[in-house]
């Protein structure tokens, strides 16, 4: 035997003894662990597309929230991603395929209104619990056994924004540009307007705009012939900053107000100096944070990821804990049991602040105001639900 | 709405209608020289803006340093898609490489997701860029005046390439009849790799002037401008260098004026374009500046 066929069978050697072990392992793993088969939780976030931002920031709160508990009744919980793409169509096909292939007991998701309805059409005709981090429009949950949310509704929202507008900032005219491809946006948009004119204030000019869209000087040309005092934006933070960069490329100088959907990072990394001062409604803010699941988490995700908490992370973790909680009280995991006990939610001090589920599936929450300041969101105020 | 207004929106309209036009110059030369539409162009602008990102924001390079870099490194690309993609379907029919070419635009895009990953990124903007000007009720800002300045100085040097230089009229001989050139003694592949080459540089400027203009990039950016581009270069006639020119002017300007006109309109303005494209193929399939195409 020549060296090269020695060479040869070594490498035959050692590719078999691999590929058998990566048979085997699967086996092996669950004997290792203490009790029975893991409970399977499905999430689907947007990892890519125009709102990742929220899908990661989410998918980092929920996989912090599941290091800090790995199990419930006993048994291990396993997290499946599927990426949805900020796509309405793929998250549908994700969901579909939490449904059918992954074997799920519960989902995770999704991040916007939009997709979220996409994807809970089908998991509740299979009668699978659904837990939405940040999906605020209303109508997500309306009629919709399965469907749940861990945060503020817009109706509540817009509410929020448009009395802070009126009697914090003193706004009587307002512009509004609203991203017409979202349900969350036009959503929140009319509620603004519905509130804002209700206390007496005006919408003077009202512009639509696309995800994706990157030029808005149309529409932020129109807008000072309209002597408005204040700009709302209830859009997602890649139109949002883009707007603002415009807003003063064009010298429109008055303050901006802003929604949940502007609260990422890229916010301010795109929007630089023109998103300073910019008012926008959140979930959450850490300086007001008060149960003690909040301090744990907070801790851990800064010893775990070297970050701050968000609101996304918050309320992703939220999510899973809500989610976990419930199983724990079901003490099953069948969908009918779960999605009782998740409707049953009173009182659980979650990361984002207390969290009761309401009789249509909807947490009723406070909402913070924050404010752009020196490159970071400030902590303003806190509006509590009424 | 007063002239001002009316101007300002003008003015808003030839700034955004001049990067249509930038990025539709090398789409239309590369189609002129080998019939080729290249859907994966608006891709190849995303991945040079990446390029420079990573020089500036990464590597801490000077900004012009940066662009330099990026544009022969996007040019490179280009050679590189060009070997790997569209050689070996040369001689098979064309809707073979019109194929090839939407892989080659999904594999970018995709790969860019993969490696750059989905979350947008800010560019950078040099300062002298960053001014704004008023004038008579006007406010200009400085990159409305350089995105046209470019486009222009761009415009003159591929019409200096094209019908002053050797490789020009290699590039313009490959436009009229490829197997004959190829009898003539001409290396094909070299002119054609050296298209590709200059076409990737067009779309790279494109794309950096684009990039500072709205600055925030992202894997998925490339396709509006691309299919933008596309529709510019088609109104202007495909092929036809200057025709692209004003096809992307046209294109911007009437954006521009129908959101400023119907702003309840706005959320169309992306189909508005494509109707455009449809029009201009029932009625004008040559487009608007005719069949005045490279050779």
């Amino acid at each position: 035997m020549n060296k090269g066929d020695k060479l040869q069978h070594k490498i035959i050697y050692s590719v078999a003894v691999s590929v058998f072990f990566c048979i085997c392992l699967p086996f092996l793993l669950p004997s290792l662990s203490l009790a029975g088969k893991p409970i399977r939780i499905g999430v689907y976030l947007p990892m890519t597309g125009p709102v990742a931002a929220f899908g990661q920031m989410e998918w980092a709160g929920i996989q912090a929230a599941h290091q800090m508990r790995p199990t419930v009744l006993g048994r291990q919980v396993e997290l499946v991603l599927v990426d949805e793409k900020s796509d309405r169509i793929e998250a549908a096909n994700a969901v579909s395929r939490l449904l059918k292939k992954e074997k799920i007991q519960a989902i995770i998701g999704s991040a916007t209104s939009s997709n979220t309805m996409a994807g809970s059409a089908l998991s509740e005709k299979a009668k699978i619990p659904m837990v939405s981090p940040t999906a605020t429009l209303p109508l997500v949950t309306q009629n919709k056994k399965y469907v749940f949310r861990v945060c503020f509704i817009d109706s509540f929202q817009g509410e929020a924004a448009a009395m802070f507008a009126y009697r914090n900032l003193k706004a009587r005219r307002v512009a509004v540009i609203v991203d017409r491809a979202q349900d969350y946006c036009v959503g929140l948009a009319s509620y603004f307007k519905k509130a804002f004119t209700h206390l007496g204030g005006k919408i003077v000019s009202m512009a639509y705009c696309q995800t994706g869209d990157q030029d808005f000087s149309a529409q932020l040309t129109s807008i000072p012939a309209s002597q408005s005092d204040l700009l709302y934006l209830p859009n997602y933070y890649a139109e949002d900053a883009l707007i603002a960069r415009q807003a003063c490329e064009l010298g429109l100088n008055i303050p901006i107000l802003s929604a949940d959907g502007a609260q990422a990072p890229e916010l301010i990394k795109i929007g630089g100096k023109a998103v300073e001062g910019l008012y926008l409604l959140a979930h959450f803010a850490p300086e007001g944070a008060a149960t003690p699941l909040a301090k744990e988490f907070m801790e851990f995700f800064k010893k775990t990821r070297h970050e701050e908490t968000s609101g996304f992370h918050a309320l992703g973790a939220d999510a899973y804990f809500v989610l976990l909680d419930a199983i724990k009280r079901a003490g099953r995991t069948d969908g009918d049991a779960i999605r009782t006990a998740l409707a049953s939610t009173r009182g659980f001090g979650g990361v984002s602040g207390i969290i009761k589920i309401g009789p249509d599936g909807n947490a009723v929450k406070s909402a913070v105001i924050l404010q752009v300041r020196g490159g970071q969101f400030k902590y303003l105020t806190i509006v509590k639900p009424w | 709405m007063d002239l001002s207004l009316f101007l300002q929106q003008l003015l808003n309209g030839i700034s955004l209608g001049s990067l249509y036009a930038l990025i539709a110059i090398g789409y239309t030369m590369v189609y002129g020289i080998i019939r080729l539409i290249n859907f994966a162009h608006g891709d190849i602008l995303m991945v040079s803006t990446y390029f420079a990102y990573f020089g500036i924001s990464v590597y801490a390079l000077p900004w012009w340093l940066s662009v330099v870099m990026a544009i022969l490194l996007t040019a490179l690309l280009g050679i590189l898609i060009d070997l790997g993609a569209y050689r070996p379907v040369r001689h098979a029919p064309r809707i073979s490489a019109l194929i090839t070419a939407i892989g080659v635009s999904f594999l970018l895009e995709n790969l860019g997701l993969v490696v750059f990953g989905g979350r947008p990124k800010a560019f950078y903007r040099p300062d002298f860029l960053d001014k704004t000007y008023e004038l008579g009720g006007v406010r200009v800002f400085s990159l409305s005046i350089w995105v046209p300045l470019v486009t222009a100085l761009l415009l003159a040097l591929v019409f200096l390439l094209l019908y002053r230089t050797r490789v020009g009229a290699a590039m313009r001989a490959v436009a009229k009849d490829m197997e004959m050139v190829q009898l003539m003694g001409i290396d094909v592949n070299r002119v054609i790799s050296l298209t590709f080459a200059v076409g990737s540089a067009l779309a790279a400027a494109g794309g950096i002037m684009w990039a500072m203009k709205y600055p925030q990039i992202n894997p998925l950016m490339g396709i509006i401008p691309g299919l933008k581009a596309f529709v510019a270069a088609v109104i202007g006639g495909i092929g036809n260098i200057h025709g692209a020119v004003l096809g992307g002017l046209l294109l911007g300007i009437t954006e521009i004026l129908l959101v400023a006109f119907l702003p309840s309109l706005a959320g169309y303005r992306d189909a508005f374009a494509f109707i455009l494209l449809i029009l201009i193929l029932l009625f004008r399939p040559t487009g608007l500046a005719g069949k005045d195409t490279i050779g």
